[in-house]
């Protein structure tokens, strides 16, 4: 195992090392998995819409690794030092992909008309918005009601795309036919999806920045069997395996490949955390001395180093290291069986049995639930594994209807936009299972929470959070497992793939071909 | 005939309707709904987000209600929309057709062509070697699964040899044009066709062994025997068309699951067809799409079983003096 670790260390070194000039041309071969249901990411936003949808539409702001904004369709920006007004200066020669220009109104259409209608994501952040404003064709102005800490970091492509408003205006927008022939700013254009088979996006000639993009072509290919994709970069029909494209355990043997990259980069964003519902409503997972025992019995470092070829981290607190104002300074849970055997004998746990519900998206995951039902055994926890697709997992989670259940969820840099959605009582509902889906209540958790998304200065909101994350980690309302590395496979010779903090869905605007 | 033939579409029409109220009633009583998978893969929505998406796709309706939509719809052929893709049912639907008939006939005449004849050939070498090894390679083919065989063809042909593309409907970008595309489209075809067509074939070859055999045993064939017919003529045109009789009726059942695709091997060989549509918007809930999907292969099944009794009484002389 230690030697495999090694090779991949090697492997992901060897992807951060400098090169040369960008070189123009060339095509891209992808893989897309699964299919997106379609490509116009105002409307739709699960993965594979975004990542293809990345390079066709833009948001005012990119981020880079450590979450600092970089411009985008806003070239500059201000916030006010109260932390209410912030400002953004637009780009003045970008052209939407039909001809017509990109202006402050179609800021203004985007995210107060369209977006506000079709992002549950972004509509809880807007509703700390009191006006959106375009004094001039290219500055647009948003006046919140309140300080909220982060307003900043909600200007990706995937948060607040881009809508052309000459096209959407008055329409019904879910069936705008338009929604089948995107049209963004961005460095690509949609040419042509084959369903089934492929999407094909071309460079835009008329890109505003000078010289971008310098590929001429990217084509995503739809392979639904993650054996076929690992084939598919083996025989050298693609050449780029976003995270997440193949399982888990062909990583190792794709990653040796001559002339292969890995790199897991590009999810600091999203910064994807796992971690197991447990149900604080009803039997032995409502008793914290249940929940400390799950902590105690599960090795979570022999799940990272065995199923996840050592990627990613332990996850020791509900913030994760990549998104802001995590701490270390938390109640930590070692791998300790006998710890968890006392916490079981001290409750009284009689042995009742527990369901334990896997992700079913694939291998991986399948195995993870057995790991943990093994650890879980171990200690003298009775486990059954339930089996269910994805659809009846969703239900089962908005009914309640479990004891235990993996997920894994985004946090979007900052613990008001994707953490605190799952810890405060005020968003138990049924029918939902991006909420408090646990049933966790603490006012003072809820308190806090809500201090901190509106504090102004971020000492300020690092104390709060720092709270929040001691005492969550003492109640253990869920089981966290790991921060997740999805690893990055393409050809060394592909440059500058994965730049900024969202990687692979921020289109390949900066990535070329080295000849 | 004509009588017979009208007869049988009109009760074709009613088993259809009833199918497809069955089939109805059978997705939605699996757990979950489009609305909630197509919010799930967002990563974050509230129940008013799910409840927006119910009221659009009209699953906010009472059942019968929906069903009788559906149905209103069918019979003016209309299959609805599919949610998730946001395109007409129909259009989906036949986009896929192309290549899943493409595949599943040439893997069905792969079977039955290569199936019978081995069949044949069995039969006339009973107990020697050359039957044993058919035999036994029929029932290898028989009992290896599927998806094994198709992933171990990969490996060998496309992977190792490097011989064929191991998978897709055709080179991506290389944009071929008349005969050079159908030679890619050829190239593409051979592993999944073989590996769809391998197990069919072993069923052909038992089949049609185990009924040549018993064919050859009856009074008919001795008597034809001791009229002098020659051995060929008598394995031709007495034995052979008799035997054909059930492999017609196999052949028949096959035929009808044809357009339903091959979900399997499409999966396996990332084949655009209708297999792995339906499987997709099985996963996804698409109610719609799937019932759509389920109501073209029942409608063939049906149009094929009619066709096979047409066929039956055009190898079985029998058949027609009765009726």
């Amino acid at each position: 195992m230690l030697r495999r670790l090694s090779l991949l260390a090697a492997a992901l070194a060897i992807s951060t090392t400098l090169h040369a000039e960008p070189v123009t041309g060339g095509r891209a071969n992808v893989v897309i998995q699964p299919e997106p249901p379609s490509l116009m990411v105002g409307l739709v936003q699960n993965g594979p819409t975004q990542m293809v949808a990345g390079n066709i539409y833009e948001g005012l702001l990119r981020y880079d690794t450590d979450l600092e904004p970089m411009p985008q369709l806003a070239k500059s920006w201000e916030i006010s030092e109260d932390g209410m007004t912030y400002t953004f200066h637009l780009h003045e020669n970008v052209k939407w992909h039909d001809g017509e220009p990109f202006t402050a109104a179609d800021v203004v259409f985007s995210a107060d008309v369209f977006l506000r209608e079709t992002h549950p994501r972004l509509r809880t952040s807007l509703e700390h918005v009191e006006e959106i404003s375009a004094p001039d064709d290219h500055t647009v102005v948003f006046k919140l009601k309140q300080p909220f800490g982060p307003f900043i970091g909600i200007f990706e492509v995937g948060t607040m795309p881009m809508i052309p408003k000459h096209i959407y205006e008055g329409t019904d927008f879910a069936n705008n036919p338009a929604n089948n022939t995107p049209i963004g700013t961005g460095p690509f254009k949609f040419a042509e999806w084959e369903k089934g088979s492929h999407i094909l996006l071309t460079k835009n000639e008329d890109y505003y920045e000078e010289g971008k993009p310098y590929l001429d072509e990217i084509y995503w290919h739809v392979i639904p069997d993650a054996a076929s994709r690992a084939v598919a970069y083996e025989t050298g029909v693609v050449d780029m395996l976003p995270g997440g494209s193949i399982e888990n355990f062909d990583v190792q043997r794709i990653a040796e490949m001559d002339n292969t990259c890995i790199t897991d980069k590009g999810w600091e964003y999203f910064g994807p955390h796992s971690w197991m519902w447990l149900n604080n409503r009803e039997g032995p997972t409502s008793d914290v001395r249940f929940r400390k025992a799950v902590m105690y019995a599960m090795d979570r470092e022999f799940a990272r180093d065995a199923l996840w070829n050592g990627l990613g981290k332990i996850a020791n607190s509900p913030v994760s290291s990549s998104t802001r104002f995590h701490t270390d300074d938390v109640t930590e849970y070692a791998y300790d069986p006998d710890k968890a055997r006392e916490l079981l004998q001290e409750m009284g746990y009689d042995g009742t049995p527990v369901r334990l519900l896997p992700l079913p998206y694939g291998e991986t995951w399948q195995r993870w639930a057995e790991a943990v039902k093994q650890n879980l055994d171990e200690v003298g926890i009775e486990v059954e594994i339930v089996a269910t697709d994805v659809a009846g997992w969703n239900q089962k989670l908005a009914e309640w209807d479990y004891d235990i259940a993996f997920t894994y969820l985004y946090q979007y840099g900052d613990p008001a936009l994707g953490v605190a959605r799952t810890y405060v009582s005020s968003n138990i509902a049924k029918g939902s299972q991006w909420n408090n889906v646990e049933g966790y209540v603490n006012e003072d958790v809820d308190a806090l929470f809500d201090q901190a998304a509106v504090a102004v200065t971020s000492e300020e909101r690092q104390e709060l959070y720092t709270k929040v994350q001691q005492i969550l980690t003492d109640e253990v309302p869920v089981a966290w497992l790991l921060e997740l590395g999805f690893p990055t496979i393409y050809r060394c010779n592909v440059k500058d793939l994965v730049t900024t903090a969202i990687g692979v869905n921020d289109g390949f605007k900066d990535a070329y071909i080295e000849k | 005939m004509l009588r017979f033939i009208l007869m049988r579409l009109m009760k074709a029409a009613v088993i259809l309707i009833a199918i497809l109220t069955l089939n109805f009633f059978l997705i939605h009583a699996a757990p979950g709904d489009p609305a909630a998978v197509l919010a799930g893969e967002a990563g974050a929505a509230d129940a008013q987000f799910i409840e927006q998406l119910r009221q659009r796709f009209g699953l906010d309706k009472p059942l019968l209600t929906q069903l009788g939509i559906y149905l209103g719809g069918v019979l003016q052929l209309d299959l609805g929309y599919s949610y998730r893709q946001q395109m007409p049912v129909a259009d989906l639907i036949f986009a896929r057709l192309p290549a899943t008939l493409l595949l599943t006939l040439t893997a069905f005449v792969i079977a039955l062509v290569l199936g019978t004849l081995a069949g044949v050939l069995a039969s006339a070498r009973v107990g020697k070697w050359s039957d044993t090894v058919i035999s036994t390679l029929a029932l290898l083919f028989y009992a290896t699964p599927l998806f094994w065989v198709a992933l171990m063809a990969v490996l060998v042909f496309s992977v190792f040899l490097n011989w064929l593309p191991g998978f897709g409907y055709e080179t991506v970008g290389a944009n071929y044009t008349g005969f050079r595309r159908a030679l890619d489209i050829a190239q593409h075809l051979i592993l999944p066709a073989t590996t769809l067509g391998l197990f069919f074939m072993a069923v052909y070859m038992r089949m049609t062994r185990a009924s040549m055999l018993e064919v050859s045993r009856l009074d008919f064939v001795k008597t034809a025997r001791a009229k002098g017919l020659r051995p060929g003529i008598i394995q031709r045109r007495h034995i052979f068309r008799n035997a054909m009789l059930p492999v017609v009726t196999l052949a028949g059942l096959q035929a009808g699951q044809l357009v339903g695709g091959a979900v399997l091997t499409e999966t396996v060989f990332a084949w655009p067809g209708i297999g792995r549509l339906m499987f997709e918007a099985l996963t996804q809930r698409d109610y719609n799409l799937l019932l759509g999907v389920f109501f073209v292969s029942a409608a063939m099944v049906l149009l094929f079983n009619l066709i096979t009794d047409i066929l039956y009484r055009v190898v079985d002389p029998r058949i027609r003096v009765v009726s």
